[in-house]
Order: C-alpha cells, then sequence, then structure tokens
C-alpha cells in the first residue's frame, strides 16, 4: 500500500470512527450515570434522524441547524420516559430492564413505520456529496462535519458534567448513591436530566448521521449494536472513551477492508471487542470496580 | 404497596411487550377462505433490510389480484408472511402458513430465504411458486415441488455478458479491466462465482483485476468503494440491494471515482427510491436483469393496472416477476381444477404460458422446475427513467457509453 493510499485509509477510519463515537455518546452518558444499559438507545438515533428529516422537508432546515430542536425534543422525551417509566424498574434485575427498553424499542420502530413508511429516505444537500481534495488525499466534507460535531458535543459534555453545578449534582448521584441522597440531593430529578442529556446527544448525534446515512426504521438496531461495541472499548460511562473505541473500530475496520476484504472489518472490530474484554474489561479508559 | 405496584407495572408491561412482538411477527390474511379461491401464501421480507423491496414486490401481488380476474383466472386468497429478511424466520413462516391451509406459497424475493422456504414446502409437499431468487441450487437439489421461472446466477450472468458485447460494440468502446463489488450474502456470492466462472468462456473484452465482497447491511461503504478505485479498473461491476446500492453510489461521487461506466447485474441500481434518492448521480447506471416485455398484452394490462394503482411509482422486476408467479400459481388452479397440492404440482409440471409478462418466449419448467427460456434486459438509469437499451429489439432509447462524469450531469 502506497503512502497517500495509507494516509487516506487512515483519515477515512478517523472520521468514520468519530461518527462511530458520535453514536454511541448517549449510551455513555446515561450508562454512567444511572447504570441502565438503554437497549432503545439506535431506535431514539433514528427517531433524532427522522425529527431531522421532517424539519428539512417542511421548513428545508439544515439537519445540522436543526439540532438544537431535536436535542431539545428528545431531551424532554428521555426526562419523562425516565421520571415515568424507567425509574419504576431501576431497582428491578437488569433482564427485566432489558425486557422494558426492548419494548420500547420495538413500540418506536413500529412508531416509525406507521409515520414513516419502510423506505430509505434522506436529505438532499448542495454539499452532501462533496469533498476536500488535498493532493492525493480525499476527505469527505460531511464526514469532515461530522467528525468535528462529535468531538465538539464529547466535549460541551464534558464541560457540562464538570463545571456546572447540575453536572457536578450529576456526578455525585453517580459517584455514591446514598450519598447524594443524604446531602439532599433530588437524586430521581438528576436521573431524569440526565436520561433527557443522553436523549438529547444522541438526538443530535442523529441530526449529524442522517447527512451520511439514509433513514428507515430497521436503522435502529444495527446502531444499537455498534454503541455497545463502543462504550466497551472505549469505557462504559467515559466520554472520551466513547470516541477513543470509535476512532479505534473506525480504523482497524478502513485498515482491514483495504489490506484483507471489506466483508471481514465487521470481524476485526468485533476481535478488538474481545480483545479488550479479556485484557481490559472496564475498557480502555473505564474505571476498574465501577 | 410501592413493590406491588411496581410487579403490577412489570406484568403490564411483560404482556404489552408479548402483544406487540406477537402482533409484529404474526401474519395476517386478506379475506375470508372461499372454496373457489386459491389460497396462497405471498412470503417476503417485509421487515428487516430489505423490507422496502419486499413491500414492492407485493405491490405486483396487489396488482395482479384485479388483473388475473379481469382475464378469467380463478381467483386468488392472500395470507401474508414476513420473514423478516432472515432465512430462518422464512423458514418458520413458510411451516406457519402451511399450517394455516395455503395451497400454494410464493416468494421470497431473496435466494437464502427462498432456500430455507423451499426445504419446508419439499417436506410438506406444498408447491413454491419463485417469484425472485437466482441462486442455482434451489432448483438443482432436484426438489419436486420447487418452480421458478427467475433466471438463475448463471443465466442472468451470460446473459450480462452477451448484452455487455452489444453494449460495447454499439458504443465502440469496451473496458479492458473491469472490479466486482459484491454482498457477500447468498444472491451476491453465488452470482459473482457465476460471472468468474463464466468469464474466461464468454471471449468478453476484459479480465477482472479483483473480487471485492462486502456486508450489504454495513453502515459505512466509503473502504469499499476506495478499494474499488484503487484497482484503477476501466469499469465497476455491482452486485447490490437497494440500500447499500444508494451508499456505494453516493461514496463513488465523493471520492471521485469516474469509471468508464457502472454496470450491475442485482437489484437496487435501477428502483425507483434509488432514482428518487440519487438523482443525476443516479443516471447512466447499466442493469442487466430479468426484466418485463412491454410489448406483450398481459404486460399492458398490468402496466394499466400497476399505474391505477400507483401512480407515482415505477413498473420493476419486483413487480413484474411477484405478478408472474402468481400468474403460474392461478394458470396451474385453473387447470387442476383442484386446490389439492399434488394435483397443483402436476399442473405446474405441465405450465405452457405464452401470454406472459417477463422476457423471453413464455413460461415452461424443465424437470427440475426452472424456466430456462427466461431471458434478461440491459437497462439504463435516465432523468428518473429506466429505459431498455438491449437488446436492440427491445431498446427504447441509444445507451449512454461511457458515463458522464460526476460534475458533467445537467
Amino acid at each position: 500500500m502506497d503512502t497517500v493510499t495509507l494516509l487516506n485509509v487512515l483519515v477515512a477510519g478517523l472520521l468514520t470512527g468519530c461518527v462511530y463515537g458520535l453514536s454511541a455518546l448517549g449510551l455513555s452518558v446515561i450508562f454512567g450515570v444511572i447504570r441502565i444499559v438503554n437497549f432503545a438507545h439506535g431506535e431514539i438515533l433514528v427517531v433524532g434522524m427522522f425529527m431531522a428529516l421532517v424539519l428539512f422537508r417542511w421548513i428545508g432546515l439544515d439537519p445540522l441547524l436543526s439540532i438544537p430542536v431535536v436535542a431539545a425534543v428528545l431531551f424532554a422525551f428521555g426526562y419523562l420516559l425516565q421520571a415515568s417509566v424507567i425509574q419504576r424498574v431501576a431497582h428491578l434485575p437488569e433482564h427485566m430492564q432489558f425486557l422494558l427498553l426492548a419494548a420500547i424499542a420495538i413500540a418506536m420502530v413500529s412508531g416509525c413505520l406507521i409515520v414513516f413508511g419502510p423506505d430509505a429516505q434522506n436529505v438532499q444537500l448542495d454539499y452532501a456529496l462533496d469533498s476536500f481534495a488535498v493532493g492525493g488525499l480525499i476527505i469527505d466534507k460531511t464526514r469532515a462535519y461530522a467528525a468535528v460535531a462529535a468531538v465538539a458535543l464529547a466535549a460541551a459534555l464534558l464541560a457540562f458534567f464538570r463545571f456546572s453545578g447540575t453536572g457536578r449534582a450529576i456526578r455525585a448521584c453517580a459517584d455514591n448513591y446514598l450519598g447524594a441522597q443524604v446531602v439532599g440531593l433530588n437524586v430521581s430529578r438528576l436521573y431524569a436530566f440526565t436520561f433527557g442529556i443522553g436523549s438529547a446527544c444522541i438526538g443530535a448525534a442523529g441530526c449529524i448521521i442522517l447527512l451520511l446515512v439514509d433513514v428507515h426504521p430497521y436503522l435502529a438496531p444495527g446502531y444499537t449494536l455498534l454503541a455497545f461495541v463502543v462504550v466497551i472499548i472505549g469505557g462504559m460511562g467515559s466520554l472520551f472513551g466513547a470516541l477513543l473505541g470509535g476512532i479505534l473500530i473506525g480504523v482497524a475496520e478502513a485498515l482491514a477492508a483495504e489490506m484483507i476484504q471489506p466483508s471481514l472489518k465487521s470481524a476485526f472490530s468485533f476481535a478488538l471487542l474481545i480483545l479488550v474484554l479479556l485484557f481490559r474489561p472496564q475498557g480502555l479508559l473505564g474505571k476498574a470496580g465501577r | 404497596m410501592e413493590r406491588l405496584s411496581s410487579r403490577t407495572s412489570r406484568r403490564s408491561v411483560l404482556a404489552g411487550g408479548a402483544a406487540a412482538i406477537a402482533t409484529s411477527i404474526a401474519p395476517f390474511s386478506i379475506g375470508r377462505a372461499q372454496a373457489s379461491k386459491l389460497k396462497v401464501g405471498v412470503l417476503l421480507p417485509r421487515s428487516g433490510p430489505q423490507a422496502q423491496i419486499g413491500i414492492d414486490c407485493q405491490r405486483g401481488a396487489d396488482v395482479a389480484i384485479n388483473v388475473l380476474k379481469a382475464k378469467g383466472f380463478p381467483e386468488l386468497e392472500f395470507v401474508l408472511g414476513d420473514t423478516e429478511t432472515n432465512p430462518q424466520i422464512a423458514r418458520a413462516q413458510a411451516e406457519k402458513l402451511i399450517d394455516q391451509g395455503i395451497h400454494v406459497l410464493t416468494g421470497c424475493f431473496d435466494s437464502g430465504q427462498t432456500l430455507a422456504a423451499a426445504q419446508v414446502c419439499e417436506q410438506k409437499g406444498i408447491p413454491l411458486v419463485v417469484n425472485i431468487a437466482a441462486v442455482p441450487s434451489l432448483t438443482d437439489q432436484g426438489y419436486k415441488t420447487v418452480f421458478r421461472n427467475f433466471p438463475t446466477g448463471p443465466m442472468i450472468a451470460t446473459d450480462a455478458f452477451q448484452l455487455q458485447k452489444e453494449l460495447y460494440t454499439a458504443a465502440g468502446k469496451a473496458p479492458k479491466t473491469v472490479v466486482m463489488i459484491h454482498a457477500n450474502d447468498t444472491f451476491g456470492a453465488s452470482q459473482a462465482d457465476a460471472a468468474f466462472g463464466l468469464l474466461p468462456k464468454m471471449d468478453m473484452p476484459y479480465t477482472f483485476v479483483e473480487r471485492i465482497s462486502y456486508d450489504p447491511t454495513a453502515r459505512d461503504l466509503s473502504a469499499e468503494i476506495r478499494k474499488g478505485k484503487g484497482t484503477n479498473a476501466d469499469a465497476v461491476w455491482f452486485i447490490s440491494r437497494l440500500n447499500d446500492a444508494m451508499a456505494l453510489c453516493r461514496e463513488m461521487v465523493k471520492q471521485r471515482w469516474e469509471p468508464m461506466g457502472i454496470l450491475s447485474s442485482g437489484p437496487g441500481w435501477y428502483e425507483g427510491q434509488f432514482l428518487q434518492n440519487l438523482g443525476k448521480h443516479g443516471d447512466d447506471v447499466v442493469s442487466f436483469i430479468p426484466w418485463y416485455d412491454p410489448n406483450k398484452a398481459m404486460s399492458k394490462a398490468m402496466t394499466a393496472e400497476f399505474t391505477k394503482q400507483f401512480p407515482n411509482l415505477q413498473l420493476n422486476t419486483n413487480h413484474a416477476h411477484t405478478f408472474e408467479a402468481l400468474l403460474i400459481a392461478s394458470d396451474a388452479y385453473k387447470r387442476a381444477g383442484a386446490t389439492d397440492p399434488a394435483k397443483l404440482i402436476e399442473a405446474l409440471q405441465k405450465t405452457d404460458i405464452k401470454d406472459n409478462v417477463t422476457v423471453g418466449p413464455g413460461v415452461k419448467f424443465n424437470e427440475k422446475g426452472q424456466n430456462t427460456a427466461t431471458r434478461c434486459s440491459a437497462i439504463q438509469n435516465r432523468g428518473g427513467k429506466t429505459p431498455t437499451i438491449f437488446p436492440a429489439a427491445a431498446a427504447e432509447v441509444k445507451p449512454t457509453w461511457p458515463m458522464r462524469g460526476w460534475d458533467k450531469r445537467a
């Protein structure tokens, strides 16, 4: 493989990896605090994509500009979902939580099918098929935007959790549930707030991914699985771990596709997952024993 | 009390979930069973990655109801099944449809799913009239209940080579190298095997420089296109499905890969959604596929009814082959005069339909249940339409070859 090809492969893998990481951030946020594994992750992402699609078709709003609207609506959805439904199963065994979230996921897919049908739909933007050319290096414009958005979103979330009062309170709940209750924090409200933030984050990711992928209701399970692989490799609950996990998978898949066979690239991401589970089960940036 | 309340809630949630799952997998029937109607199980991928194509095939079945009735064929009653784009589900659904009393099964669009359903039909003695599935083993393994009016992978590949020769001769320009990029499912792999096996015998002006297989459900296909572009082949030959075809075409534009032409011998590249979503970037693609003959009387009736039912859609091979599968089943029932599966199978073996819709002299099955006379056409995407360019006798427009550059399209 010549240098230009290798550079193209690495840059494409990096950008694709950032998109993968972006799609997994919301899962990491929710698990990191509430310790609920959101099996409806992909479905919320797809709903976010459909919302951005509707905004584009109704008022011509670019999906990148629709992020605040979609994030706000999904924040409210996530808040209410946690406060009214998930809260009730938080103390139950994990398989019970799984059944509830799987049921929510099925309901969301069915709802999307009723409203939007099974067909793949997309937004047709002027720049959707553009790319930057630097010498022999070709950089996909929408992937570059998505990668920048992913890093910005992760940085904004990190700043929120580190520097805002609410963010610090949420971290206190995550670190010591009983202690947070003792000092008078409204843990239920903070959990709902966190689920809302996680959902908003997934919605924002959906808006960005809509630039790259046609949306249809059955897209969801693939993104749920991808998010699991990404956060397990990066470290459950770690925001930058999610980005790192995404990048590692993106680059590994790109290299495997170029050097071996594209149909085997998923095998490499799962091989990476197995290696991490064997040698660092808490994930690359996760904390042991949490 | 709080605990009791939460248990009650959990039961409700579980019951609701179970009901949702049961509803999602249960097939539903249209109309009540009547003695005079032929009960046909229509098993298609109505959900999962192939949902759009499965639902598209159903449109062909919906059109058949009225057209066949008007032509004096017996009435049909459909019992619908969903393979969920999964061969295991296809097998289970085939069993369920047979338990529901269907007389004949049709489907399943996908080779892997159809193979799974065929095993069940063979065990239960129920005839399977395949609408779309190209894997050779479906009719090569000696099943007595399987009847296929769709060409096999080698037949499609042979026609694709012959039609390409006509194209290159007419255009005066042929590629010297071609890269094959194909889905790694049963259909894609068998078609690619057939093309690679046939090339040395076909006296073509080119050689294959590489064979790149990919997962058709992959989220990202940029690596596949990068690898294909890296071969510097003169032309690219795809064997894809719908969603992956759209992703592959977009990646070609983004990566500024402009080969002499894009060839396809699978679904996806000519379908309405592809044409709509890709716009001008979807133009000039040449597909070598089983198609319908617009000049046949039955085709005209089918086209009229299709336009009436779906005025915003274009007729394609999904509709035509599903329509024709039902025509075959209905014709067999008319001649058999009974819904007994054994009599239907006997009638199907003697099928000889001249007034059909697909390309070729008609429908007649050999001892393996394969129609060996059915043929493919070459069609080219043009401004949202898919006119035939070859065979010359059926051509509607002259071919555009080599394809225009991405930035040279109005």
